[in-house]
């Protein structure tokens, strides 16, 4: 709630500073606001701005580097023999953490007074039972350091944040101060504010620079610690994927690389050539009225969200797939067992990737010059054979961008093959058997219950790490080939 | 004709292959087979994609409209007050000392009575009878009492649940020949739910609380619905409609008016198409890294799933805002600057307001996207959680854990009871119903409102 309260006094200084610099503005003008450099809103604007903008920044900052600091401190008590066995820093960390909201939340109902929260020298057992008593979790029993150490983490907590709202509301009223001294009938207040939000623009359009440094920097940091714990040849050139929670895990990425790209390679080979013929067929043939019915329809495809699809895999095609290729199935072979099955997320992948492939495919077609299709049909040749000679060669880069595009939403894609796929991670060629993928592996090895100091977990990580170079990569050559085809024609 | 054929004929220097021109040779004919060949081919593809569409929407509606539907059993209970309120001075807190357990056999009385009623012969005992009504009844009957502890020794008519299974056989999911091994249910059981729906008191109704109510745990598929996780996603899109709108404008702005041809606006471009390509499950593992083990957000909370749908949104958003300043023309601009305009002003008074038809279409399309994303809420905790309470207060709304419509649909997906694989469709037919509408509002907008210069 303190924060949302020094929010609301933060924005009602801001409001109160837009009035006063205003009026300030004008009579400084003697009422004449002729005589004043800038409209009067922006003298307004400069004072509330500056008062809310520093502020609001500070309070960001200080919100990400308070735990940082609050946390090497308080796991720099704890001794190394204090850990229970087995057990990491982070996990410490974590009890040490319950432990003070614990004493937070006794301290909140009334259970206990403050004095004897901080009292370091309390009776363990005597406090570990009045934490329970009001309702408060613990899952063990608390240690002296744990102790210790949660009573400095809600020190440093508590006197933390209240620096942090003397800090910014003082802040923020220098700032309203600074700007409301400067406001004269001379000053250029039109400028600075604009500036000022120039500055703005140019933050928010930085957020895509910080979430993919977000996105590497917290991959990248999970990723060394388990290559720490864990072989990164065994990760990069093991041959089995076989997590066991009591250790000794064999985490290979290969069997899971190996699944990924299977079940992708079916969902390719039912998405381009439909999408490839049906994107020939809307640019080349169909008529205007045919075009504006097929190509909205067929993207409805890509509009549907995966958990439908999903569901789809699971409960339609898996056993309809059954019915007709498993034991007693109408074509009487056998060869499927369950319906969780690389054919299954494949098939079902393919439909949804059809209009990525058509969509794409037809823009580039219809890219290609209009006098290069009446040179091939003056010359003779017929609509198809101008397609096939002339039209698919000049659109090929283009097409292969987009056949390349699908294929890295299809490694990426997670809730069809959490649903369909099945969760054996083994080499084979079988499409009617379970394999597993990069994807799935990442959701079950983060899902439940996690302890972010095994190998187990953390290979999550690394994985998704590998995904993301994997999809990155992908992405970046099929823009560079879509491009460099563009530029042909232009 | 023919004598024009005559006379070529007669020119003894180009002698054509054929005789005639309209007589097509067998090249020809092979070439005109290979362009119809083609043609049909690009049909066959349009009409494989179309048709998978209706397998999928016949599916989904088929298999979903069933959950809107429940069975109910009407009965008149009466609430005895030597079990309700032994002291019988109506205290609250004692009503409350009696568990659900204690409501089953005021039920079981009702029941029978009706049978005796009804002059049913079942030949079941009272425990086998009450079975085919849902656990939930109880429940039910229990909070009736504890808010009107007044209507005590009164005789009451209630709306039961039945039991999954009996729900089942009513909508022909389950028959006498499937519940072989069912432990659940048995055949006589069923004799006795036909003798019921005979006499009318037994009956599908359509079933409001599958809509608005709250889920149930994996015992009771009957009495689960999805109303916790609609708000839990209604939550969730407030966050991104408020982070991702200004933020997305503002960096659009930016990017398409004021940036300098440098690195800095290269690397910015390079990354937001970048970012609009990265798998969505690698946002959960961003916000799984940053907002709950970095920062300490709770758990499970909209609040977090907001900031990672907001993240992933943004450069859906980014890309349509660009395009629809882009579309307007530059005289625009040219006249707020001529009139004395600075460039701010220009855009902030004069194209942003001739782009916002377009920047709304592209924000509702962007949270359409969000709303229909799973794959990061698995990451944040939204799923493998009963929403069994509706969160008490908007506070409690964006921080207290919940689910989300996406996530409560695998949640259900992946629960062993079959019952639970119809609300599963059921629940895709309302995410279904709610992306139609907004993505229709977002065409009606853009027809509407958008300006062909």
């Amino acid at each position: 709630m303190a924060i949302s309260w020094l929010l609301l006094i933060l924005l009602a200084l801001a409001v109160i500073g837009y009035f006063t610099g205003r009026s300030r503005a004008l009579s400084s003008a003697g009422g004449n606001v002729r005589e004043l450099h800038s409209l009067p809103s922006y003298y307004g604007y400069n004072v509330a701005l500056t008062a809310l903008v520093p502020a609001l920044g500070l309070l960001m900052i200080w919100l990400l580097v308070q735990p940082m600091i609050v946390n090497s401190t308080v796991s720099g008590l704890i001794p190394d023999q204090a850990l229970p066995e087995g057990a990491d820093r982070g996990l410490a960390m974590s009890e040490v953490r319950r432990v003070s909201d614990g004493l937070d939340g006794a301290v909140a109902a009334g259970a206990i007074s403050q004095a004897q929260a901080s009292n370091a020298d309390a009776d363990i057992e005597e406090l570990t039972q009045t934490l329970k008593d009001a309702g408060q979790v613990l899952t063990q029993d608390i240690t002296q350091p744990i102790l210790v150490a949660a009573q400095k983490y809600r020190s440093m907590t508590t006197t933390g944040s209240v620096a942090m709202q003397v800090v910014v509301l003082s802040l923020a009223l220098l700032g309203a101060a600074f700007a409301y001294i400067r406001t004269h009938k001379e000053f250029r207040a039109r400028n600075v504010v604009e500036q000022g939000v120039l500055a703005l623009l140019l933050l928010a359009a930085s957020i895509a620079i910080l979430t993919t440094v977000g996105i590497v920097l917290s991959m990248v940091f999970e990723t060394m610690n388990f290559f720490q714990l864990h072989s990164w040849k065994d990760f990069f050139f093991g041959g089995t994927w076989a997590p066991n929670f009591r250790g000794g895990s064999e985490l290979s990425i290969l069997p899971l690389l190996w699944g990924t790209l299977y079940i992708s390679l079916i969902a390719l080979l039912v998405a381009v050539p439909i999408g490839l013929f049906a994107a020939i067929y809307l640019s080349e043939y169909a008529s205007g009225a045919t075009r504006s019915v097929a190509k909205p329809l067929l993207e409805i495809l890509a509009g549907i969200p995966t958990i439908v699809y999903g569901l789809f895999a699971l409960l339609t095609v898996g056993p309809a797939l059954v019915s007709m290729f498993g034991d007693g199935g109408m074509l009487g072979v056998g060869w499927m067992a369950s319906s969780n099955a690389v054919l299954t997320a494949g098939l079902v992948m393919g439909i949804m990737l059809i209009p990525f492939v058509s969509s794409l495919s037809d823009d580039i077609i219809n890219a290609v010059p209009q006098s290069m299709r009446d040179g091939s049909l003056g010359l003779g040749a017929t609509h198809s054979e101008t397609v096939r000679s002339v039209i698919l060669p000049a659109a090929l880069p283009g097409i292969v961008g987009a056949i390349l595009l699908a294929a890295s939403r299809a490694i990426g894609e997670t809730m069809i093959v959490v649903m369909a796929a099945g969760a054996i991670a083994k080499f084979s060629g079988n499409p009617f058997e379970a394999m597993t993928t990069i994807t799935t592996r990442i959701v079950s090895q983060l899902t439940g219950d996690t302890d972010f100091a095994s190998p187990e977990t953390l290979v999550a990580f690394a994985l998704g790490l590998t995904l993301f170079i994997i999809t990155l990569g992908l992405n970046i050559f099929a823009l560079y080939i879509v491009r460099k085809y563009r530029e042909q024609y232009e | 004709m023919t004598d024009f054929s005559q006379s070529s004929e007669a020119t003894p220097t180009a002698k054509p292959k054929s005789e005639s021109l309209f007589k097509m040779d067998a090249r020809t004919k092979k070439r005109n087979a290979a362009e119809t060949r083609f043609k049909f081919y690009g049909i066959v593809a349009i009409g494989i994609g179309l048709l998978m569409l209706v397998v999928l929407v016949t599916n989904i509606v088929t298999a979903g409209t069933g959950a809107f539907q429940q069975s109910f059993l009407d009965l008149n209970v009466e609430l005895k007050a030597d079990k309700l309120d032994k002291k019988g001075n109506r205290n609250i807190e004692d009503i409350k000392k009696v568990s659900t357990f204690g409501y089953a056999p005021l039920i079981a009385s009702a029941l029978e009575s009706e049978v005796e009623k009804l002059g049913i012969q079942s030949g079941l005992t009272p425990k086998e009878m009450g079975k085919i009504l849902s656990k939930a009844a109880q429940a039910e009957l229990r909070n009736f009492v504890i808010a009107n502890p007044g209507k005590i020794g009164e005789t009451v008519s209630f709306r039961f649940l039945v039991n999954s299974r009996v729900d089942g056989y009513m909508k022909g999911r389950v028959s006498r020949e499937s519940i072989a091994n069912d432990k659940g249910i048995s055949v006589e059981q069923l004799d006795f739910v036909d003798q019921l729906r005979n006499a009318g008191v037994l009956y599908k109704a359509f079933n409001p609380d599958f809509i608005f109510g709250t889920d149930a745990s994996d015992q009771r598929p009957e009495a689960a619905g999805i109303g916790v996780a609609m708000l839990g996603s209604l939550f969730m899109m407030f966050v991104v409609l408020a982070l991702a709108l200004p933020i997305g404008v503002a960096a659009s702005i930016y990017l398409e008016e004021f940036a300098p041809q440098n690195r800095l606006t290269d690397i910015i471009e390079v990354n937001i198409s970048n970012l609009a390509a990265v798998p969505s499950i690698v946002f959960g593992i961003l916000g799984l890294a940053v907002f709950i083990n970095y920062m300490h957000l709770p758990t499970s909370a909209p609040l977090v799933g907001g900031l990672v749908l907001t993240l992933m949104t943004l450069p859906t958003i980014i890309i349509s805002t660009r395009a629809s300043l882009k579309a307007v023309p530059p005289s625009i601009r040219d006249a707020a600057l001529g009139v004395g305009a600075s460039k701010m002003q220009a855009v902030f008074h004069h194209v942003l307001p001739l782009a916002a038809p377009g920047i709304l279409t592209g924000t509702i399309i962007g949270l359409a996207q969000a709303l229909g994303e799973t794959a990061p809420l698995l990451l944040i905790g939204m799923v493998g959680f009963i929403a069994s309470n509706a969160p008490d207060g908007v506070v409690a709304g964006f921080l207290s854990p919940n689910s989300a419509m996406p996530a409560q649909i695998y949640e259900w997906s992946k629960r062993a009871d079959p019952a639970f694989y119809e609300r599963a469709w059921g629940g895709i037919i309302i995410l279904l119903i709610f992306l139609v509408t907004m993505n229709t509002i977002a065409v009606i907008l853009r027809r509407r409102f958008e300006r062909r210069w």
